[in-house]
C-alpha cells in the first residue's frame, strides 16, 4: 500500500501544481513510513514541505494556503499525535466554507497512519476516526487495499471538502493489484468486497482483511458471509449496506477503535432504523476494548481478530 | 517593563509632534504624511467609534447577540490599516472594526455576524482581503502564516516593486500570545521568513486578567526569541502606528521577512457586552486611560496645525449618520432562511445535509410554516 499511495500521490501532484505535501519529515526522508519518499525530488522544497514540529501549525498553514488557492495534503506522523491539531481540524478546518456561507473551499486532505498491528509504544498505534467522522464539514475516509489506496488519495485530492485520510498502517506492506486505468468506485462508495448470503460483516480500513479471513473460514464450516468495505466513514454510503443485511438479515460490524459511540454504534442504529424488518438477530459489535490502546505486548487480545468475528457471528445465529 | 524610551511614539500626550528616540528610523514617514491624510485618520477614528458605540447601544436594545467593542483602540487599528496596500491581505482577530471599515469593509457585515445572522458573513475576496473574524484565541495567526507562505510561493512578493509586492498583516491581542497557535505561527513565519507583520494589540486585558499573566517581558521582546525584529510602539498614537507598520510592511515586502508590533493601547470599554470591568480593573486606571484616549491625542495634533472647528462637525456628523444608518439596517435586517444552516457545510454536494435539510423543509411544512 505504501508505493500504491506514493504513486497516488505523485499522480496528485504532477495533475495540479497547486497540490501541495507537507508535514514532519516528509521531505528529505520520504516520512517515516516512506509513503512520501521521492517527491521531494521529484518536485522540490516549495511542493514538498519538511515543516518544523508542530502539528496546529502544519494544519493551521495548511488553511491558510488553502485560503491562498493551494491544495495541501498533510501528513500526520502517527495518528496519537494529531491531537495537537485537533482545534485547527475541527473549529477551522471543518468550519470555515460554512463560515464563510460556501465563498472558500477548503481542499486540504489530511493523511493519518492509524490502527495498532506494528507492535509499537504509546500514542503510535491509535483508532482517532470517529472524533473526525463525528465532525460536521469533514469528510473521512479509510482505504482497505493498494488498489484503494492509490485511487482514494487522488480523489481526496481532487475533493473541495477537507479530507481525513485514515490509512490502515498495518496494511501499509502488503503488496496488491493496483489498476492504473480507471477507479473502480467513488471516493464515499462502500462496497461488497466478499459475496455470502447468511450473514454481513462491516468493516473497513486495516479491519476488512481480518473480516475477509474470517469469511474464508466460516466458508470451510459451510457459512456463508457476506463482507462490506465501508470505505468511507463521513458520510457513509448506506444502499449497499443496507441492501446486503436485507439480503442476510444480520450484520456483524467490527472495528479497532474503542466500541463506546464508536462507528460500529452509529452503523447499528442505522440499521435498525432502515433495515428493521429483515434482521433476524441484533447488529452485534465486534471492536477494541474501551481503554487506552494497550502496550505493545497486549495488542494481539485488544484488536479484534478472526477468532472474535466468528464468535460474534455464532452469536448472531444464536437468536 | 521596557523604558518608555523603548517605545516609538510621533505624537506626545498633547498632540504635538515629538518623536520619542525609539522612532528615530520611523518618523519620516509620519512627516511625509499630508494634512489631509491625518484628517483621513480623524475620519476613520470617529467613524469607528461612532459606529462602535452605537453597537453596543443595539446590543443592549435586543438587536445583537454580542458587540466586542473597539473603544479605545482605534489609533493602532486606524494607524495600522492605512499603513496596508490594496494588494496585502489581512488577518482580523474579532475586534478590528476600523481595520475592516478602512479595507472596504460595510460594517453591517460585522452586525450581522454579532447579531447572530450569520457565523461570519463576508468574502474575503470580495472585501479588500480583509479575512474573517476568528472567535477561537489565536487561530488566524496561522491562517495569515499560511497565507503568506502561499504568497511567497506565487512569487508575488520581493519582486522589487512595492505597488504590487504583496504582504500579510495578522492581529491578535495580548492574551492571544500566550496561545500555542501565536507562538507556531512565529515559529513558521520565521522558518519561512514569510512577507507578514505580527501586530499585538496589548490592550492590558484578556478578559479579566491582566498582561502581566501572560508575560514576564514586554510581548515586543519576545520576537528576537524567535527570530524575528520587534517593536513596541505607543498604540494610542496613531502616527506611530503607522508609521511603524508601513515601514515592517515595506520590509516584508521587500523579502526582508516577517516583524512583530506590540502596540501598547487600551480597552476602554468592557471586552465585551456580556462583561463587568468593574470587578477587575480600578476606576483610576480606566481615568488614566481615557484621559489618553487616541481620539483627543489626534484631534489636538489637528487643531495645532490649524484644521477649524467646522471639519470636526463635519466629521462628528459623518459618524452620527454611519451610526444612524447602521442602526436602521440592522432592525431591519430579517432573519435567515433555514437553508443557511444545511446549504455551506460542504462546498461539493453531501447527502447528509441534503437529506436533513430536506426533511426539516418538510417537517416544518406540515406545520405551515414556509421556508
Ligand atoms: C481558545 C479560546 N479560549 C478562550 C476564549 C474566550 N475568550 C474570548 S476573548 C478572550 C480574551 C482574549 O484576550 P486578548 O487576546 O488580549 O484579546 P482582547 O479581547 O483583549 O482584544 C478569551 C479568554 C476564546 N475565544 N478562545
Ligand atoms: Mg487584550
Amino acid at each position: 500500500m505504501v508505493r500504491a499511495l506514493n504513486a497516488g500521490l505523485k499522480k496528485a501532484m504532477a495533475d495540479d501544481p497547486k497540490v501541495l505535501l507537507m508535514g514532519e519529515d516528509v521531505g528529505t526522508l520520504g516520512g517515516v513510513f516512506r509513503v512520501t519518499e521521492g517527491l521531494k525530488t521529484e518536485f522540490g522544497p516549495k511542493r514538498v514541505l519538511d515543516t518544523p514540529l508542530a502539528e496546529s501549525g502544519i494544519v493551521g498553514t495548511a488553511i491558510g494556503l488553502a485560503m491562498r488557492g493551494y491544495r495541501p495534503i498533510c501528513e500526520i506522523q502517527f495518528d496519537g499525535f494529531i491531537y495537537p491539531g485537533f482545534d485547527q481540524i475541527t473549529s477551522q478546518l471543518a468550519k470555515i466554507t460554512n463560515r464563510h456561507r460556501g465563498a472558500q473551499a477548503m481542499p486540504v486532505v489530511i493523511r493519518v497512519p492509524y490502527g495498532g498491528h506494528i507492535g509499537a509504544v504509546e500514542h503510535h498505534q491509535e483508532s482517532p476516526e470517529t472524533l473526525f467522522a463525528h465532525t460536521a464539514g469533514l469528510r473521512v475516509v479509510s482505504p482497505s487495499t493498494p488498489n484503494d489506496a492509490y485511487w482514494m488519495i487522488q480523489q481526496a485530492v481532487a475533493s473541495n471538502d477537507p479530507v481525513m485520510f485514515f490509512e490502515p498502517k498495518g496494511r501499509y506492506w502488503p503488496k496488491g493489484e493496483v489498476d492504473l486505468d480507471a477507479p473502480a468506485v467513488g471516493l464515499h462508495d462502500s462496497r461488497v468486497v466478499r459475496a455470502g448470503t447468511d450473514a454481513t460483516l462491516i468493516g473497513y480500513g486495516p479491519m476488512v482483511s481480518v473480516l475477509l479471513a474470517a469469511a474464508g473460514v466460516a466458508a470451510e464450516e459451510g457459512r456463508s458471509l457476506e463482507v462490506v468495505d465501508v470505505r468511507s466513514l463521513s458520510p457513509v454510503d448506506w444502499d449497499p449496506i443496507v441492501a446486503s443485511v436485507e439480503k442476510t438479515g444480520r450484520a456483524i460490524v467490527a472495528h479497532e477503535a474503542s466500541g463506546f459511540l464508536g462507528m460500529g454504534a452509529e452503523i447499528a442504529a442505522q440499521l435498525t432504523e432502515r433495515a428493521f424488518y429483515s434482521l433476524e438477530a441484533p447488529v452485534l459489535r465486534v471492536t477494541g476494548f474501551d481503554i487506552p490502546f494497550p502496550a505493545a505486548r497486549l495488542e494481539k487480545l485488544h484488536l479484534p481478530d478472526a477468532d472474535r468475528v466468528l464468535e460474534a457471528v455464532d452469536r448472531a445465529f444464536a437468536y | 517593563m521596557a523604558e518608555a524610551s523603548e517605545t516609538v511614539s510621533v505624537l506626545d500626550e498633547h498632540g504635538a509632534f515629538r518623536p520619542s528616540p525609539a522612532a528615530e528610523q520611523y518618523a519620516d514617514r509620519a512627516l511625509a504624511l499630508t494634512l489631509d491624510e491625518r484628517v483621513g485618520f480623524l475620519r476613520d477614528m470617529v467613524r469607528t467609534r461612532a459606529f462602535d458605540v452605537g453597537a453596543a447601544n443595539l446590543q443592549r436594545q435586543g438587536h445583537l447577540a454580542l458587540w466586542v467593542p473597539s473603544y479605545g483602540q482605534e489609533a493602532a487599528q486606524v494607524g495600522s490599516a492605512r499603513a496596508t496596500r490594496p494588494q496585502d491581505s489581512v488577518f482580523p482577530a474579532y475586534r478590528e472594526h476600523a481595520v475592516g471599515m478602512i479595507r472596504g469593509l460595510d460594517p453591517i457585515e460585522i452586525i450581522r455576524m454579532y447579531r447572530g445572522t450569520v457565523h461570519g458573513a463576508w468574502d474575503p475576496a470580495a472585501n479588500g482581503n480583509f479575512h474573517q473574524y476568528c472567535l477561537v484565541i489565536g487561530s488566524q495567526t496561522l491562517h495569515a502564516t499560511g497565507y503568506a507562505m502561499g504568497v511567497q510561493f506565487d512569487g508575488t512578493t520581493a519582486t522589487g516593486d512595492p505597488e504590487r509586492d504583496e504582504a500579510v498583516i495578522v492581529y491578535f491581542g495580548d492574551g492571544a500570545t500566550s496561545q500555542g497557535d501565536s507562538n507556531e505561527a512565529l515559529v513558521f513565519a520565521a522558518s519561512y521568513q514569510t512577507p507578514q507583520v505580527f501586530f499585538i494589540q496589548n490592550n492590558h486585558w484578556a478578559i479579566s486578567v491582566p498582561v502581566e499573566r501572560q508575560s514576564r517581558v514586554p510581548l515586543a521582546q519576545r520576537a528576537t526569541g524567535f527570530g524575528l525584529p520587534g517593536v513596541r510602539l505607543d498604540g494610542n498614537d496613531v502616527l506611530a502606528s503607522y508609521a511603524v507598520t508601513a515601514a515592517l510592511l515595506d520590509d516584508a515586502r521587500a523579502g526582508r521577512g516577517p516583524a512583530l508590533i506590540e502596540a501598547l493601547t487600551y480597552r476602554i470599554g468592557g471586552h465585551s457586552s456580556s462583561d463587568d470591568p468593574t470587578k477587575y480593573r480600578t476606576q483610576e486606571e480606566l481615568e488614566w486611560w481615557s484621559g489618553r484616549d487616541p481620539l483627543l491625542r489626534l484631534r489636538r495634533h489637528l487643531e495645532g496645525e490649524g484644521v477649524g472647528a467646522e471639519v470636526f462637525e463635519s466629521i462628528d456628523a459623518e459618524g452620527a449618520d454611519l451610526a444612524a444608518d447602521v442602526r436602521r439596517r440592522t432592525i431591519e435586517m430579517p432573519d435567515p432562511p433555514m437553508s443557511e444552516m444545511f446549504e455551506f457545510v460542504y462546498t461539493d454536494p453531501h447527502p447528509v445535509t441534503e437529506a436533513q435539510h430536506a426533511w426539516l423543509r418538510d417537517y416544518e411544512a406540515s406545520y405551515g410554516s414556509e421556508q
